[in-house]
């Protein structure tokens, strides 16, 4: 066969080295994690959408950048979205994409020698991947927060459509925050257990382009949804 | 390119070949992680949804062969319509391709394996659970109603009660995740699984086209989800996504939907011009015609594809500036897909022509997909699309891109590459039986909507008076869907007496000049013992150092040696069986299916989708925490 145009070549002698031939050279994992971010641009953009071309089409208040009062009952609501705490909130997820450039950076450069404490703290992978998680958790805290005192302001899910829109899309939010921190557990986990070494570097890196996807679309958010009046 | 051509001459071999490697029984299947047997999952599935979607077709076209008729009541004709539209899209057509996605790409781009094998497996359980998910209710009475399009807010709690709906949001959601999970599936497997020497312009035309459809995939399947998620928050928790009373927009739903749906169709049509151009050049004994400007007319549909969707939407009153638009973006949709047209009779033009029953059914899809997609100009101008909206005639459309484009190019890869996928040939007597009286049958059925169309018969209405100039139409139609019955029954015994005593067919019946004609038939359990080095377009064609790999190929010497060694004997790893993906896929599926529960039953509602997800978790973590192959 070797004379014909289907020469065979060294391409499986990757395996004796336990890796796949892959054409890019790239792990694959790493391919489908950009496809997978591309897709969840389109179902963020699609929710984004939504709440933007139903911006100031509620029937009935409360409303998020305007008083309203209700003309049955007289009872003035103010207006609702508490930018000082949406603003520490958004602060805190930026500095968890810190602490996941330096997770991510302690797991591939394991091997470095360390002797000061400062030295020794930036090359702890499981101190970086649960401060990450953390983070996280005090962005769903606020989150959580954020939701109860909207509901006790009297914005419920089903208010208006301001309500539907926001609570959903910010839910959505929440939801792959909440992956995220899962994620990022597990992996402390299993770098507590037997450590992750520098080879190993890649699953990190997935999960920081996920965490850093979920930050980019909280900025997006904040900005059309919080500060754009 | 002097090969000769089939008709085969192998003598009946003893014994069938076993279907990849060695393992066998129900178990093996259900574990399996092997393309090709995923492939062939698919297929059957898919033909089965495919026979059953015909049906709820011949209930129909049987209510309407006269006027007045009263075999369905309206209620049921309506579920009737809808589960026919959503089975063919989502159940038949898609998987179809699927079929072919899955057994083709890997050995077109000369891979041992998709780049995700289990995640492979998931995507192929969840269609088969979502699948059935959606179907049983019709036997119950209560289907989804809505039409397949489900337009919000007719599909809203407020004026559709019912549970039919509750099917319809949640079992699409069950398929749009086994399509997203194979679209990043495929599209990693065809960037970064090709062969050495497999550039991108030497991937075969159905490779390149499934990429293509791969990103429609994982752009517009999002789109609806979100879609379906704010209509079941609407139905199960009362949000006003779709409550023009809180202010909703009536148009949010169809621009939705249809931002999803018109990138769609180019999913529905694209991997079926795929197959059609590797079965052209096969039978025309010549290199596609312009092959470049195939792949990129091909591009370039996908994206004009999420411009146009508001075609769909002229008769709800836009405005000028948006119906001008989304004319003039659907006119310029025609030109790339002309284009693959006119490559199309280029490739066969002084090219030795063999009509095989895939080739005849590969000119009929470049015949009827040309009628439907004339039909299809004429609704890109929105006065006359104003006539044509909501009758016969888009009827006869989308029909004729549908069934005479994606099942007509669909039938013409099964004849093609049924050889590859289980060692045997088609009868081609049947075979040519089944094109011209599925083609006599298809228009007959379809090019009568035409007209009735045009004299004004709406769509989705279960009866008619009589004399209004349809009666004859008509009557037309529902005698050409039992004349497609005829084709389809032909259809269906040929497969299954081919499958049993076809003549054996070696590597390449066909002489074709693709990579997957190189292995035997069907290919083992790894593919390709080595991974081959492709130098062009046409590797079994184009002649190096003085001979040719395809008469090799034909002098039928695999036939004569017949053993092939199996992985272990070569030492190639493969992906190990596992029943986490099925796992899994029942998981999502009770997971989201039980959520029909909350109108039912509160308590069961919190217990089915409690352990559905768990079940999901569960799965997934012993999934991904377990190695893909056996380590050496």
């Amino acid at each position: 066969m070797s004379a014909t145009a289907l020469e065979t070549t060294g391409a499986a002698d990757a395996h004796a080295h336990g890796h796949h031939y892959t054409t890019t050279g790239l792990d694959n994992r790493k391919i489908a994690i950009w496809a997978f971010i591309g897709s969840e641009c389109m179902l963020f953009v699609s929710l984004i959408s939504t709440y933007l071309i139903y911006k100031g089409k509620s029937r009935v208040g409360p409303f998020p950048h305007e008083v309203w009062t209700d003309p049955a009952t007289g009872k003035v609501y103010n207006a609702i979205l508490n930018i000082p705490v949406t603003s520490f909130s958004t602060f805190v997820l930026l500095m968890s994409s810190l602490a996941m450039v330096l997770a991510h950076n302690a797991v591939v450069n394991r091997h470095v020698k360390r002797t000061t404490f400062l030295a020794r703290l930036e090359g702890n992978s499981f101190f970086w991947l649960v401060a990450t998680a953390l983070l996280g958790i005090v962005f769903l805290m606020c989150q959580a927060y954020e939701f109860t005192s909207f509901v006790n302001e009297g914005l419920g899910l089903t208010t208006n459509l301001f309500s539907s829109s926001f609570y959903v899309l910010t839910g959505f939010h929440g939801a792959h925050v909440t992956a995220g921190v899962l994620w990022l557990f597990t992996l402390a986990s299993i770098d507590k257990k037997r450590g992750l070494t520098p080879a190993e570097g890649l699953n990190v890196d997935l999960c920081a382009l996920y965490w850093h996807f979920v930050d980019v679309v909280w900025i997006a958010i904040f900005v059309l949804l919080y500060l754009i009046k | 390119m002097a090969t000769t051509v089939a008709p085969p001459t192998y003598a009946p071999a003893a014994s069938s070949p076993s279907y990849a490697g060695d393992k066998t029984g129900v178990w093996s299947w259900i574990t399996t992680t092997d393309h090709k047997r995923i492939g062939v999952l698919y297929l059957f599935t898919s033909l089965f949804f495919f026979i059953f979607g015909g049906l709820e077709a011949a209930v129909i076209r049987a209510q309407l062969a006269a006027p007045n008729q009263s075999l369905v009541s309206a209620e049921l004709y309506n579920q009737l319509f809808t589960m026919h539209g959503t089975t063919m899209v989502f159940l038949a057509i898609m998987p179809l391709s699927a079929a072919f996605f899955n057994f083709l790409i890997p050995l077109q781009i000369g891979a041992r394996d998709v780049a995700f094998p289990r995640l492979n497996a998931f995507s192929y359980w969840v269609y088969l659970f979502g699948g059935i998910f959606i179907t049983l209710p019709i036997f119950a009475g209560i289907a989804p109603n809505g039409g397949w399009f489900g337009y919000a807010p007719i599909t809203t709690m407020a004026y559709n009660p019912g549970l039919n709906i509750d099917f319809w949001v949640l079992g699409l959601q069950i398929l749009g995740i086994s399509s997203l999970a194979a679209g990043f599936n495929f599209i990693t497997t065809i960037i970064n699984m090709r062969a050495p020497g497999m550039h991108l312009m030497r991937m075969p035309m159905f490779t390149w086209m499934s990429f293509v459809v791969q990103f429609l995939v994982v752009l517009a399947f999002p789109v609806i989800t979100v879609a379906l998620v704010f209509l079941q928050f609407d139905r199960f928790f009362g949000t006003n996504f779709y409550t023009l009373t809180a202010g909703a927009d009536p148009l949010l739903w169809q621009h939705l939907f249809w931002i999803f749906g018109h990138p769609e169709v180019y999913i529905l049509i694209l991997p079926a011009f795929g197959l059609v151009s590797e079965v052209l050049p096969t039978f025309s004994r010549k290199p596609l015609f312009g092959y470049a400007v195939m792949v990129y007319s091909g591009i370039l549909i996908g994206f004009l594809g999420f411009g146009v969707w508001a075609h769909h939407m002229f008769s709800v009153g836009m405005g000028p500036i948006a119906d001008t638009v989304f004319s003039l973006t659907t006119m310029l949709i025609a030109i790339p897909t002309g284009v693959k047209i006119f490559n199309w009779m280029s490739t066969m033009w002084g090219g030795k022509i063999t009509f095989t029953t895939s080739m005849c059914f590969s000119v009929g899809l470049v015949a009827m997909f040309t009628i439907g997609g004339l039909s299809g100009v004429t609704h890109a101008s929105p006065p006359t699309d104003l006539q044509q909206t909501d009758t016969y005639y888009v009827v006869a459309h989308f029909h004729y891109v549908l069934f005479g484009g994606s099942i007509m190019g669909i039938f013409a890869g099964i004849y093609h590459y049924f050889p590859k996928m289980f060692g045997r040939l088609m009868n081609e007597t049947l075979g040519k039986w089944h094109f011209w009286i599925n083609m006599i049958g298809m228009n007959l059925t379809f090019g009568p909507m035409h007209l009735s169309g045009l004299l004004g018969m709406p769509r989705r209405i279960y009866t008619y008076d009589a004399n209004q100039g349809w009666d004859l139409f008509n009557m037309m139609s529902s005698i050409g869907t039992a004349i497609i019955i005829v084709a389809t029954l032909i259809f269906i015994y040929n497969f299954f007496a081919s499958l049993k005593s076809g003549p054996r067919a070696g590597r390449d019946p066909w002489g074709a000049s693709t990579l997957e004609w190189s292995i035997p038939s069907p290919p083992p359990e790894y593919n390709f013992a080595e991974l081959p080095n492709v130098t062009s377009r046409y590797p079994l064609w184009d002649v190096t150092d003085g001979h040719n790999l395809s008469r090799e190929i034909h002098a039928g010497h695999e036939l004569r040696d017949e053993r092939v060694p199996t992985a272990k004997e070569l030492g190639i790893p493969m992906p190990m069986s596992t029943f986490k993906p099925v796992m899994a896929a029942i998981g999502l599926v009770t997971m989201l299916g039980g959520m029909t529960l909350k109108h039912v039953n509160f308590y069961a509602f919190f217990a089915v989708v409690g352990g559905g997800a768990t079940m999901l978790v569960v799965s997934l973590y012993a999934w991904l925490t377990s190695p893909l192959e056996e380590s050496h």
